[in-house]
C-alpha cells in the first residue's frame, strides 16, 4: 500500500509530512474528546509544558546529529532549573556565569568524547549523576523562585495566538534556518553524516563536535529556564523524564540514530506530539497502569508508518 | 466471614450511608472533584486509592457530589503531574484533591488551577502555593511521640534509629522529632542510625549490617514499614529483641501479635492512615459548599497500642496498612480545630 501512495506522492515528502500529520490527528482527537481545549485558555494549558520539552528535544537533536546520544539531558535541565530558581534570581550575574559555565562544560564533554573516542552513552550517563549531585547541592530542598522576567515571559498572553504556539514556531524556525539553511549548519550536519570526508576537506571535527555539544548545552539551559518560568520553583528531580522524552521526540519528528539525519521542525513537532499524547490518554480516562504502554504504542505506530514509507522509498 | 464480622461490616456500612446521606448538601451535588495522585506503587498508596474509591463512591451515590474521579500519573515525576493538573483544569473539575510529587515544583500548575477558579486541596504530599489548602501531617510530632512512649516504658538506654529514604523531607521531619524527644527526655542515646527506605527487606539488611558494631540496644525507633525487617535482623543475629516501634503495616502487626501471645511483648505502632485522602475529599466538599476553611490543617495519626492491637490487625488486610476512613463529621472536626488554633 505504501508503494501505491509512494507512486502518487514522493516518499520523501510523505516522510516529511508524517510528523505534522500525526500531530494534527492527535490534536483533532483531543479537540473532539475535550471541546474546552479549543479555546485560547485551553490551548495555553494544553501546550505550555511542551515548550521546555521542545527545547530539550532540540538539545538532544544537536547531539544525535553528530552520531552521539545524550543520556544526561534530563538531569542537566534539572540543574539549570535549580540554578535559574536560585542564583539567577538572587544574583543574576552569578546565575548567568554559572549557566554559561555549564554550556562550556558541555563543549568540553564534546571534546573529551571526540579526542578519547569514548562512547557518549557512557560519558553522558556518568555526567547525569554529576548534574543531579550539583542540582542537589544548589537546591537541597525543593524551592527557589522564578526570576520575574522569565515568569512574565512564560505566562505572556499575546492577542489571538497563545504564547506556547508562538514559542514553538519561533524555536523551530530559528533552529531550522541556522542548521538546515546556513552554510555552517550544513557543515555541522555533515560531521554526523560523513565525518571522514569533512575532515579531509579541512574542517576540524573536534571544533564541530564542541560546537554541537555547546549548542545542546545552550538549549538545555533554555529548557531549564522555561520550565522554572512555568512551575515558579524548582526541584532537583524536576526534569529527569526529559532524557527519554527528548530522544523519543527527535525520532518521532523524523530524526534517525545515524548522524546527520535530523529535522528541527520535526523535533519540535515530535516533542509537542509526545506532550499531547499524555493529555490524550488522560482525557480518555485510561487506567494509569496502561498509560506508559499506550504512550509507547503511539510511538511504535508512528515509527511503523515511517518504516513502511522508507520501504517505498527504497523500492524506487 | 463470621457472622459477627458481617454484622460489624453492615453496621459500618449503615453508619457510612447515614452520615453521608444526611450530609448530601444540595449546593455541591453538581460539583465534580478529582484526585491527582503522583504514585501508586506501594501498599500505603494502594490503600489510599481504595479508601478514596469506597468513600467517594458512596458520596456520589448519595448525591453529595456529582463525580469524584481518581487520576494517578504513570510515572512519579513533577512534570507529569503538572501536566495532569492542567488537564484536570481543562476537564472542568470544580476541585482538585492533590497528593503532590513535590512541595514546590507544582506551584505553577496549582496557580493556574486557582486562577481558573478551581479549589485545590493538598494532603500528605502538600504544596506551598498560598492559594491551595494543605492537610499536613505533623511528622515531627510522630517521631517525638515514639520517644515519649519509650520514656514511659524504660529508664533509659541505647536507641537504634531506622530512617526512611534519604533526602525526602518526611525522613528529615521524623528524624528531627526523634532527636527532639531524645533531647527533651534526656535519658536515651542514639547509638546507631541506618536508612531502611521504609521497606522491610532494606531495613533488615541495613540493621543486620550495623548490629555487630552496636552495644546493647534497648529500643528501635522507626518510620514505618521497617519494624518487621529490624525484628528479623535482631533474631538472625541471636540478640534479644528490643522494643521495636512499629508502623501499622500488616506484617509488623502480625509479628507483634505473635510475640505478644508468646511472651507478652509490648510496643506501640504509629503511622498515617491512608484514608487521609477521604478527609481531603470532605474538606474539598466543604470548601465548595462555601464553608470557612483555614488554609492549613493537621491530620491526626493512627496509633495502635497493646490493648487495641487485635482489633486493628483484624481490620488490616494482608500486605496492607491499618486504615481509617474519614466522614464528613471528622472533616468538620478537623476544620473546627484548625480554625480554633
Amino acid at each position: 500500500m505504501a508503494s501505491q501512495i509512494g507512486n502518487l506522492i514522493s516518499p520523501r515528502l510523505l516522510r516529511a509530512l508524517l510528523p505534522p500529520l500525526s500531530l494534527a490527528a492527535l490534536l483533532v482527537t483531543i479537540f473532539w474528546l475535550q471541546p474546552r481545549t479549543q479555546s485560547y485558555f485551553g490551548l495555553n494549558l494544553l501546550l505550555n509544558l511542551a515548550i521546555p520539552i521542545a527545547l530539550a528535544t532540540i538539545a538532544q537533536m544537536f547531539i544525535l546529529c553528530v552520531n552521539e546520544l545524550d543520556l544526561s539531558i534530563g538531569a542537566f535541565v534539572s540543574l539549570c532549573a535549580c540554578i535559574t530558581a536560585t542564583w539567577l534570581n538572587d544574583t543574576p550575574l552569578l546565575g548567568v556565569l554559572a549557566l554559561a559555565g555549564l554550556v562550556g562544560v558541555y563543549a568540553l564533554l564534546g571534546a573529551l568524547i571526540h579526542l578519547r573516542n569514548l562512547p557518549s552513552i557512557v560519558v553522558t550517563l556518568g555526567m547525569s549523576f554529576v548534574w543531579l549531585g550539583l542540582a542537589v547541592l544548589v537546591l537541597p530542598t525543593p524551592g527557589g523562585a522564578a526570576p520575574g522576567w522569565i515568569r512574565s515571559l512564560m505566562t505572556l498572553k499575546p492577542p489571538l495566538v497563545p504564547f506556547p504556539i508562538i514559542a514553538a514556531v519561533a524555536i523551530a524556525g530559528v533552529v531550522h534556518v541556522g542548521l538546515m539553511r546556513s552554510a555552517f549548519g550544513t557543515v555541522l550536519r555533515g560531521a554526523g553524516g560523513n565525518p571522514a570526508s569533512l575532515a579531509r576537506a579541512g574542517w576540524s571535527i573536534l571544533r564541530i563536535k564542541m560546537t554541537m555539544f555547546a549548542l545542546a548545552g545552550f538549549f538545555g539551559a533554555l529548557s531549564g529556564m522555561a520550565l522554572v518560568g512555568l512551575t515558579t520553583s524548582a526541584d532537583a528531580n524536576i526534569a529527569l523524564r526529559y532524557t527519554l522524552l527528548s530522544i523519543a521526540g527527535v525520532i518521532l519528528g523524523g530524526g534517525e540514530f545515524v548522524g546527520g539525519r535530523v529535522s528541527p521542525i520535526g523535533a519540535v513537532i515530535g516533542a509537542v506530539t509526545l506532550a499531547l499524547a499524555g493529555s490524550f490518554l488522560s482525557f480518555l480516562r485510561l487506567n494509569p497502569d496502561w498509560q506508559i504502554g499506550a504512550q509507547g504504542a503511539i510511538l511504535i505506530l508512528v515509527l511503523a508508518l515511517r518504516v513502511l514509507i522508507s520501504r517505498g522509498e527504497a523500492r524506487r | 466471614m463470621t457472622i459477627t464480622e458481617r454484622a460489624a461490616l453492615l453496621a459500618t456500612a449503615a453508619a457510612l450511608a447515614f452520615s453521608a446521606g444526611t450530609s448530601a448538601v444540595a449546593d455541591t451535588s453538581d460539583k465534580r472533584i478529582a484526585l491527582s495522585n503522583n504514585y501508586a506503587g506501594n501498599s500505603w498508596r494502594q490503600a489510599m486509592l481504595r479508601s478514596w474509591e469506597k468513600v467517594t463512591g458512596q458520596a456520589v451515590a448519595d448525591g453529595a457530589v456529582a463525580a469524584a474521579d481518581a487520576f494517578t500519573t504513570a510515572e512519579n515525576q513533577v512534570t507529569e503531574q503538572a501536566a495532569q493538573i492542567q488537564n484536570l483544569i481543562l476537564q472542568g473539575y470544580d476541585a482538585i484533591v492533590l497528593n503532590a510529587a513535590s512541595p514546590e515544583g507544582l506551584n505553577g500548575a496549582v496557580k493556574e488551577a486557582c486562577d481558573a477558579g478551581v479549589t485545590v486541596v493538598s494532603f500528605d504530599g502538600i504544596v506551598t502555593e498560598p492559594c491551595a489548602w494543605r492537610i499536613a501531617v505533623d511528622f515531627q510530632q510522630m517521631g517525638k511521640d515514639e520517644v515519649l512512649y519509650l520514656a514511659d516504658r524504660l529508664d533509659g538506654g541505647n536507641l537504634l534509629e531506622i530512617r526512611g529514604l534519604a533526602g525526602v523531607f518526611v525522613d528529615d521531619e521524623i528524624s528531627a522529632g526523634i532527636q527532639e524527644g531524645v533531647d527533651e527526655t534526656g535519658k536515651f542515646e542514639i547509638v546507631g542510625s541506618v536508612h531502611g527506605n521504609w521497606a522491610q527487606d532494606v531495613a533488615q539488611k541495613a540493621v543486620a549490617g550495623i548490629l555487630p558494631s552496636l552495644p546493647d540496644v534497648a529500643a528501635v525507633v522507626t518510620q514505618g514499614g521497617d519494624g518487621y525487617g529490624a525484628a528479623q535482623a535482631f533474631k538472625a543475629a541471636g540478640r534479644d529483641i528490643p522494643i521495636i516501634v512499629m508502623g501499622n503495616r500488616h506484617d509488623e502487626l502480625t509479628w507483634w501479635k505473635e510475640q505478644k501471645d508468646a511472651s507478652g511483648y509490648e510496643t506501640m505502632s504509629v503511622s498515617i492512615a491512608p484514608g487521609v485522602s477521604t478527609l481531603a475529599f470532605w474538606v474539598a466538599q466543604q470548601i465548595l459548599d462555601g464553608a470557612e476553611v483555614p488554609k492549613d490543617m493537621t491530620v491526626p495519626f493512627l496509633r495502635i497500642d497493646q490493648d487495641n492491637l487485635e482489633e486493628n490487625l483484624a481490620n488490616t488486610e494482608e500486605g496492607g496498612v491499618a486504615n481509617v476512613e474519614y466522614t464528613l463529621e471528622d472533616a468538620k472536626a478537623v476544620i473546627a480545630e484548625a480554625s480554633g488554633s
